[in-house]
């Protein structure tokens, strides 16, 4: 623990005026690292599905720390960092594979499935010269171990033992809107990454944002994808980190509020020539067509209409963030919805109609904050508490990240 | 003009008109029923069918460009091509059909006057050369890595 740094001073207790000083001090990028990526937080690792035989591994990140996670002889999936213990050299170079052994290219220790040290090279010398010491003993070494578990197919890892299990640090809502969407066997249909010039907290304030999305998304509000006059929810979750925020699709033409407030983002002028890219079908049966779901610190579960995509939320220092998007089908989808999603994979990521600003948001603010870091930011759009509730026209879950946070990171 | 002059000749003219921001002539280089994607290797080669950008029509990619005028949000920014010349998949090649490979490097300049080489990659394209001016029936554009900063707003 880096116990002689200690966390941006916040004005108050109140979780309404946020320092800027936090997406900038690299004192408090290291602080988190000890204390979120490597405290009580479950990060998002990938999909289970993606290890189907024994020795099947992939490699991710906890924060900037690289892992592996790899099903074992026994069918269960185990976390490692990606580090041998012998001198620190990465173990794995390839995103994916199988292996019986992890063996090190540096000087060939290998360990089995469960991290224990298997063989260290020339342990015994050459021709009775060199080698280990005789009391060199393979049994005390391993690979060091997360915790690893899955819900719904999606796995997380976490360092710290005394974490809750993991459907308990979900909480009891914001796992069954999981359970909604990842309700069946899934399909991978393409993987992109982003790269964001910003904080990872812009990022994850962001996708928690219900506020911003129908002013500053002119897309979603156009076409009526997502409008805060549509029925829908905030569900923050009981520690704060965790949330849903959901809407149902309207077919009504009331524009009175938007018109109102001369908002940019609603254009009655503006049609498509092509509107395959917003033609969708209610594939889940209860007429939610936009649910964007966050789990502290680095995962979001989005359905845009049929688009489903998950995205891993990574820091890579105080000022850039890289963001992996997975976009999913089901296994049991045909033709037509194969076709739905791939159009409507239009509306997101880095090149996404709704969801390009939120490349370039994070970045807006961490130049407009520069040299100005002593000041704060206001959260107070629908109060000052972080609880959930009918209306979207809230910065509840904003306040919700930073109550999980502040209850991690103050000293 | 040979096959391979004629395609050169329709490369340049494609990234002249997104080089010299002349977006709304874009959607011309295709036949109406036409398939625009932007993926990258790993993708490509796994048989993933998503594109970062997905057009199955002309009007989908007119509507890309209207979006871009009118309704997306992000930072003036200009590219500049570079490609190779194309290489034809087939040594006799069907005219209706011809399948050609050409690399490129995308340099991205941004109002602040930032420039970076923003992509690499290849246009896997199917063209018809059939018709008055040549078209592309399918542009794949395959970038070399997954990984795209900030945003993707121009079309490659």
């Amino acid at each position: 623990m880096r116990e002689h740094t200690v966390s941006v001073q916040w004005p108050s207790n109140g979780l309404t005026e946020i320092p800027f000083e936090l997406y900038s001090s690299v004192s408090q990028y290291e602080l988190e690292v000890e204390r979120i990526y490597k405290g009580p937080a479950w990060s998002y690792l990938g999909l289970l599905g993606a290890l189907t035989n024994p020795g099947d591994y992939f490699t991710t990140f906890i924060g900037e720390t690289s892992v592996i996670v790899v099903l074992g002889e026994d069918g269960e999936p185990r976390g490692f960092v990606n580090r041998c213990v012998h001198r620190g050299a990465m173990l794995c170079l390839a995103p994916r594979g199988n292996v019986d052994r992890f063996t090190c290219v540096y000087h060939a220790w290998s360990y089995d499935l469960q991290g224990r040290l298997a063989s260290v090279a020339f342990q015994g010398g050459i021709k009775g010269q060199g080698g280990m010491p005789r009391d060199f003993d393979l049994g005390h070494y391993r690979l060091r171990e997360f915790r690893v578990e899955a819900y719904c197919g999606l796995l997380f890892g976490t360092f710290e033992r005394t974490a809750p299990p993991l459907e308990d640090y979900l909480g009891e809502r914001v796992a069954q809107f999981i359970q909604r969407v990842m309700c069946k066997p899934v399909r991978v249909i393409g993987e992109n990454v982003q790269r964001l010039p910003n904080n990872w907290k812009l990022y994850i304030e962001n996708v928690k944002d219900s506020y911003h999305a129908s002013i500053l998304h002119t897309f979603f509000t156009t076409f009526r994808l997502n409008r805060l006059t549509q029925a829908g929810e905030i569900v923050v979750d009981e520690s704060g980190g965790n949330h849903v925020s959901y809407s149902k699709t309207d077919t009504s033409h009331d524009n009175r509020d938007y018109d109102r407030g001369k908002l940019r983002s609603s254009r009655h002028d503006y049609l498509l020539a092509d509107p395959a890219v917003i033609d969708s079908v209610d594939e889940f049966g209860d007429g939610i067509g936009v649910q964007i779901l966050s789990v502290f610190p680095s995962f979001v579960l989005q359905q845009v209409r049929n688009s489903i995509a998950l995205r891993q939320i990574l820091p890579r220092g105080p000022a850039a963030t890289e963001l992996r998007w997975t976009y999913l089908g089901f296994e049991d989808d045909d033709e037509a919805m194969t076709l739905r999603r791939l159009r409507q994979g239009n509306l997101v990521g880095p090149a996404g109609y709704i969801s390009m600003e939120d490349g370039a948001i994070g970045g807006f603010v961490q130049r407009g904050i520069r040299g100005v870091e002593e000041d704060q930011g206001i959260v107070t759009m629908g109060g000052v508490d972080a609880t959930s509730s009918p209306s979207r026209v809230t910065e509840a879950s904003v306040r919700g990240f930073w109550k999980k946070y502040r209850a991690l990171m103050d000293d | 003009m040979s096959v391979l002059e004629t395609v050169q000749r329709l490369q340049l003219a494609y990234i002249r008109a997104i080089d010299d921001d002349q977006l709304e002539a874009w959607p011309g280089f295709f036949t109406d029923a036409c398939l625009y994607r932007v993926t990258h290797r790993a993708d490509y080669e796994a048989g993933r069918p998503f594109g970062m950008i997905y057009a199955d029509s002309q009007g989908m990619l007119a509507d890309r460009v209207s979006s871009l005028r009118s309704v997306n949000i992000y930072e003036a920014q200009t590219y500049r091509h570079v490609i190779n010349p194309p290489w034809l998949i087939d040594e006799m090649p069907d005219v209706a059909d011809v399948r050609a490979e050409t690399g490129f490097i995308i340099a991205r300049i941004m109002q602040t006057g930032e420039l970076t080489l923003f992509a690499s990659g290849r246009y896997v394209d199917r063209i018809d050369l059939t018709g008055p001016t040549p078209k592309f029936i399918e542009k794949t554009v395959v970038l070399d890595s997954p990984v795209i900063d900030t945003l993707l707003a121009l079309p490659f």
